[in-house]
């Protein structure tokens, strides 16, 4: 009798994992679509992107020839390229340099008043950033930063900060007390335990802070399009240079933006494989 | 190695009003392996990261061969320390494991290699030495611990419970081998533990602690035999001492019910020209005995470890039941239920009403 009614159970539990199953694929596909339409369109003549939908065409990379080799408004491809590409490295590098003392002096050896450093840092988030625009044009301005590279790494990194101490203090809050104290008793001195024993643990949370960090200044758009309209700019506003008010553009744009997205996908590819958590498995217990 | 000397060591937790050690005054001779131990809360681990400089010291001074290290930091004490969790570094071999200090103080690869080769060698990792701690069981990770203090060669070796995370048995086989090592190697041991049991069998002299505060410090036959109050009766010993409340004092013998106990001639007169009031009794349950003659009582419970078994016997004292626990024989014929005798043939130990020991 029981045995009965536990392979009811064991059948109704069944039932319902293939229900959830077919439904995250159902909401997974629906979210993924535009992004595959998005992609399939790079690949049409114009004429078939602005017809009715067609699943089945005659796929061509002039769409991608084009977007990459004519400049459409003001900014080449290469250029936006390697100017997000400077911003996005320069920045993310700087907001690791600046996080990574910040988060050890907030988690594993507390400064006095630690809680209340932690919420000004959130704080600066507060304000909207077009409420700060106008002073930030002024002050870029008058600094000789309007359209140079060097403006978005600054801004880039000051947007981040913030995430990148709170992440990292999480993560660093993490690491084994005791793994410190060895250290110490062993003879390391800070920076031999940050750089042999904290950093080595943190890996793959500082992986996962850096993605983010990439993925925030890569997409940026609204600085990149009010700081740099004219040199210094960015891939996403590259993106927007693709849309034309003569003639149809929808399959360029959509190049455009797989091109775009691409990098951003590969840095999330890469950094998944390495952000693969229990590194510290092992240390306790 | 060298001697480990507290004096007066305080150690106040910032917002804390009560110490967690207080003034604690202990001196460790060279090579000795000293055990504190202690119920949880009672500032053994405290007093050893005090000496490891983990642990600040708001009064009083800690020396190690003869320097004050109070307020030298951990990196400065020449010290190795296994923790209880093993705290390996995960990133690293276990041949790095062992190395790192030695990388620390800028001595050479290969005799790096070689030390760390050598103390793999007595702790049987040599097979070990290119995994990560993640890859090994529970008590290799120990041994890389141990390791990792030993290829060092310090002054003092600290070791925090480290084989509380073993399994029983291993633990039994490591406490022996760990006594072993540091004897072989004479370094200056301070040993932390809230096990009895390995405090008595691993110490050459054994410090207990209660409330932050030292209660008897003595070689573990001297503490067993005559602990100097009721705290420290009462802890150490397995099963526990048979610790019974008694109106005595005066002219008043000490009786358990009917039970006259005998005691020492010091003791006697010493009760004698105290108080009567409510003393307290201890009697070791290998000195009560089961025969024909003593007080009368019930079996409740018969305990059999095979070499030895302990019988639970109610008996009736001062108007109401009391339990003591009796050694007896390995085979006992002895069942719950059965009617007995207790006979007492001492030592007994008497303690005042404020805890303190009567007599030497």
């Amino acid at each position: 009798m029981r045995a009965g009614s536990a392979g009811v159970e064991v059948g109704k539990n069944r039932a319902v994992s293939f229900a959830l199953g077919l439904l995250s694929w159902v909401v997974a596909l629906v979210f993924f679509f535009p992004i595959f339409w998005m992609v399939l369109n790079g690949f049409k003549e114009e004429i078939d992107a602005n017809t009715d939908p067609k699943l089945l065409f005659d796929p061509t990379w002039d769409r991608f020839d084009e977007v990459t080799s004519q400049t459409q408004g003001l900014l080449g491809f290469r250029e936006a390229f390697m100017n997000s590409v400077w911003a996005v490295s320069i920045s993310t590098i700087l907001v690791l340099v600046l996080a990574i003392p910040a988060a050890y002096a907030l988690a594993i050896r507390p400064v006095a008043k630690w809680r209340d450093v932690l919420f000004f840092f959130i704080s600066t988030k507060f304000l909207p950033v077009v409420a700060a625009i106008l002073p930030l044009w002024i002050i870029a301005r008058e600094l000789d930063l309007l359209n140079t590279r060097l403006v978005l790494i600054i801004l880039y990194t000051a947007m981040n900060l913030p995430l990148a101490v709170w992440m990292l203090r999480s993560f660093f809050s993490e690491v084994p007390k005791e793994l410190i104290e060895a250290a110490q008793i062993d003879g390391a001195k800070l920076r031999g335990q940050i750089t042999s024993v904290i950093l080595p643990i943190v890996a793959p949370g500082l992986a996962a802070t850096a993605l983010l960090c990439v993925i925030f200044a890569w997409n940026e758009f609204f600085l990149a399009v009010q700081l740099n309209p004219v040199d210094g700019s960015t891939i996403p506003i590259w993106v927007t240079s693709n849309v034309s008010t003569r003639g149809n553009f929808l399959a360029k744009l959509s190049a455009a933006s797989t091109l775009a997205t691409l990098p951003v996908v590969l840095a999330g590819w890469v950094a998944q494989k390495r952000m693969i958590r229990g590194l510290s498995m092992g240390a306790i217990k | 190695m060298a001697e480990v000397r507290y004096e007066n060591a305080t150690r106040i937790y910032p917002g804390t009003e009560i110490a967690a050690v207080e003034s604690l005054t202990l001196d460790i001779p060279d090579g000795e392996l000293l055990v504190l131990v202690g119920p949880s809360g009672s500032g053994k681990s405290t007093a050893l990261r005090m000496l490891a400089g983990l642990e600040f010291i708001d009064r009083g001074s800690v020396y190690i061969d003869g320097e004050d290290v109070t307020l030298a930091p951990p990196q400065d004490r020449d010290i190795a320390m296994v923790f209880q969790n093993y705290a390996l570094y995960p990133n690293m071999t276990v041949a790095a494991n062992m190395g790192f200090a030695l990388k620390q103080q800028g001595i050479p690869k290969a005799e790096r290699a070689e030390r760390v080769g050598e103390a793999a060698r007595i702790l049987d990792l040599v097979p070990y030495l290119d995994r990560k701690p993640k890859h090994l069981s529970g008590g290799q990770r120990q041994r890389v611990a141990m390791g990792r203090a030993i290829v060092r060669k310090p002054q003092v070796f600290l070791m925090d419970e480290p084989l509380s995370n073993l399994d029983a048995k291993l633990r039994v086989q490591t406490r022996t081998e760990l006594a072993d090592l540091q004897a072989r190697l004479g370094v200056t041991t301070v040993y932390v533990t809230h096990d009895q049991v390995e405090a008595m069998t691993m110490g050459h002299r054994v410090a207990v602690l209660k409330d932050g505060i030292l209660q008897q410090v003595d070689r573990p036959r001297t503490l067993y035999s005559h602990p100097v109050n009721l705290f420290v009766a009462g802890f150490i010993g397995s099963p526990a001492m048979n610790l019974v409340e008694v109106d005595a004092g005066g002219a008043n013998g000490v009786r358990l019910g009917s039970l006259a106990l005998p005691l020492e001639e010091q003791v006697t007169r010493d009760l004698a020209a105290r108080e009567p009031g409510a003393y307290t009794v201890g009697v070791r349950p290998e000195h009560l005995r089961l025969g024909s003659e003593g007080i009368a009582g019930q079996v409740t419970v018969v305990e059999e470890l095979g070499s030895e078994s302990y019988v639970h016997v109610s008996i009736e004292h001062q108007g109401g039941p009391l339990l003591l626990v009796v050694r007896a024989e390995g085979e006992t014929m002895i069942q719950r239920g059965d009617n007995v005798q207790v006979a007492c043939r001492g030592p007994v130990h008497v303690f005042a009403p404020n805890g303190e020991r009567i007599g030497a």
